[in-house]
């Protein structure tokens, strides 16, 4: 295995070599069958019709075998998670690990029902692992996309997800979501004495740490674009204001110099600034802070409480939750803070509006009858569709290809006590099947998806 | 002074606020914050064993909490008297300084409770200020949803936490 420099290394691996994250390099490898190009599978079909599709373990000799295993489950569990593919399962496989990772039997796939089937092969050379992985379309028995890998060893799991990603985006024709954390407010401990801290996960919920210690409450953290910095509501020293968290450094600092509280913080698509609400006496406006300068623009002045502003993510509009007109309503107006209009007309209150990365759709809390609601609409408020309803939920965020959403989902109290009352962590497709509870360490509320890693 | 009839009605919103403490396993303590003295609330009531200016007397002997109707932040004509109460024995003790703490009931959104409580804090502190009390005595805060007084998901327990509560710091 080559051990050296990033620029030799990249020689050594040929012009195509590409580096996709910190120490991660891929390039195409050759194909060993007859190469398809684009889709093969529309993805219109896959809520009725999820993808069977063979993950045997990829091969290796002694430790480069356990990786090569755990890759391939890493890989299984994020498929599975999507609701858009359906694993065969492992008992039924016919060829070995091994001999698929030499050459596809296509036949003995054929026969358990795979219409995908992944094969690869793991080797560890000193501190780095190099992992080769195939996608084949089983029925004409054609290879889609050839791909290999290296990485220190500890990042194993990131090439998983990302392998993951290119199998979400060859088969379904648009990009995956599997090379993501999120980040979301850790709870624990009785209600009217919760600690609140913030803690950081792969989206399978690996490699999970928090980030603050609990002295202070932390909420509402959201990324930026970089996914290398938070954005969230802090209670340090008993002033409840916007703070930015850098990831790498660990460092915290306050943003902006308002008299009041700060809050509902949105980095813009740009990663350039930072779009918040401040109360000051009977109202909370929106506010833009230039990240560079520092210096801030009022945008809305419209009385009432205007909060949990979120830009379009062509960065020229807005949406926001305001009760101006009565009862919390969505309004959008554009990115300078003009023309206001609202856009929600259902039954009841809206909130927490959030921008799809897509472009083509706002997800939002809606409250009514005494039961909450996650719903999507589109940005000029037609279309409105329910997609979970229960007691308590709240707080939407998209997955970075916008199929997916998550948000928290609370059961009450059943006594005086709070006994039964709990917060979890819950996601959905936004076609609206598929809701999953994400499991997590402790009770958690204010879910983040990252932007793509990489 | 206080006329009796009044103080009656004090202490008895007192006691209320100390059986909602009992079975909340002292929620009205807790909601009072990190500068409100815990316990006493029942020692203190008419005993004269409270120290005069402390949170425990405006617990006992004023009352440290307004309610709010769902969503809204105005104070209702049958809270002012609290607020009057407070003002007239801010004015009493010209030493003590407050926090204001604004509440809302878990039916909303995170974000926009917290906005509302702090409207609530604020609506609190306005009448305070009116009633003669420098407005550098009296910070805000809001703590939205997130510090419930009382732990129950039904309407009695959501009428308690829609409040703000005048701690002593």
């Amino acid at each position: 295995m080559i051990r050296s420099p990033a620029i030799s290394r990249r020689a050594a691996l040929g012009a195509a070599a590409t580096l996709v994250a910190p120490g991660i390099w891929s390039w195409p490898l050759p194909a060993r069958a007859q190469q398809t190009q684009g889709a093969v599978i529309d993805i219109t079909r896959a809520r009725t019709d999820p993808i069977p599709i063979a993950v045997p373990d990829f091969a290796g000799a002694g430790d480069a075998g356990r990786v090569g295993r755990d890759i391939a489950r890493v890989i299984l569990n994020n498929l599975r998670g999507s609701g858009l593919f359906r694993p065969v399962e492992r008992a039924a496989f016919i060829q070995t690990a091994e001999a698929a990772a030499q050459a596809p039997r296509f036949q003995d796939w054929r026969v358990i029902g795979a219409q995908a089937l992944t094969t690869g092969r793991a080797e560890i050379a000193g501190d780095r692992i190099r992992v080769e992985f195939r996608l084949w379309d089983v029925l004409p028995e054609q290879q889609i996309q050839g791909t290999a890998f290296t990485a220190p060893l500890g990042n194993w799991r990131r090439i998983a997800h990302l392998i993951s990603d290119v199998i979400y985006e060859r088969l379904l024709g648009e990009k995956g979501y599997f090379d993501t954390r999120v980040c979301y407010v850790a709870e624990s401990g009785p209600r009217d004495r919760r600690n609140r801290r913030l803690a950081i996960m792969d989206q399978d919920g690996e490699n999970h740490r928090f980030l603050t210690d609990g002295t202070f409450a932390a909420l509402t953290p959201r990324f930026h674009p970089n996914a290398q910095q938070i954005a969230f509501m802090s209670y340090n020293q008993n002033q409840p204001r916007v703070f930015l968290f850098n990831l790498d450094s660990g460092r915290q600092e306050v943003l902006g110099n308002f008299p009041g509280m700060t809050l509902s913080p949105r980095f813009s698509p740009d990663g350039r600034s930072v779009i918040l609400s401040s109360t000051r006496g009977n109202d909370a406006n929106i506010y833009i802070v230039d990240l560079g300068s520092r210096r801030e623009r009022q945008l809305t002045s419209g009385g009432g409480l205007d909060v949990s502003p979120c830009f379009s993510p062509d960065g020229s509009q807005i949406v926001f939750n305001s009760d101006r007109g009565g009862d919390q309503q969505l309004y959008v107006m554009s990115a300078d803070g003009g023309g206001a209009r609202r856009i929600s007309f259902g039954r009841g209150r809206y909130a927490t509006p959030v921008w799809s990365p897509r472009g083509d759709l706002i997800a939002f809390t809606r409250i009514a009858s005494g039961q909450f609601a996650i719903g999507v609409m589109r940005p000029d408020g037609s279309g409105e569709r329910i997609l979970s309803e229960g007691w308590g939920m709240e707080g939407p965020t998209f997955a970075p290809n916008g199929r997916v959403m998550m948000y928290f989902r609370e059961s009450p109290a059943r006594d005086s006590r709070g006994s039964g009352y709990s917060s979890r962590l819950a996601s959905i497709d936004i076609a609206g099947f598929n809701e999953r509870q994400i499991a997590t360490p402790t009770d958690a509320s204010d879910p983040a998806w990252s932007p793509l890693l990489s | 002074m206080m006329n009796p009839k009044l103080l009656g009605a004090v202490a008895a919103l007192a006691l209320l606020a100390a059986c909602e403490s009992s079975t909340d396993q002292n929620a009205a303590a807790t909601g009072a914050g990190a500068g409100g003295a815990a316990g006493g609330l029942g020692t203190g009531l008419g005993s004269g064993a409270v120290r005069p200016g402390s949170q425990e007397d405006l617990v006992a002997n004023v009352g440290d909490r307004v309610f709010f109707a769902t969503d809204r932040s105005t104070i209702a004509a049958d809270q002012r008297p609290v607020l009057d109460r407070q003002a007239t024995w801010l004015r009493q003790y010209p030493q003590v300084t407050v926090t204001v703490e604004g509440h809302a009931d878990e039916r909303g959104t995170r974000e926009y409770n917290l906005a509302l409580g702090q409207r609530r804090a604020n609506a609190a502190r306005d009448v305070l200020v009116a009633g003669g009390v420098g407005g550098s005595r009296i910070n805000t805060i809001s703590y939205g949803k997130d510090r419930p007084a009382a732990l129950g998901s039904n309407e009695d327990a959501w009428a308690q936490n829609r409040r703000a509560v005048t701690v002593v710091r």
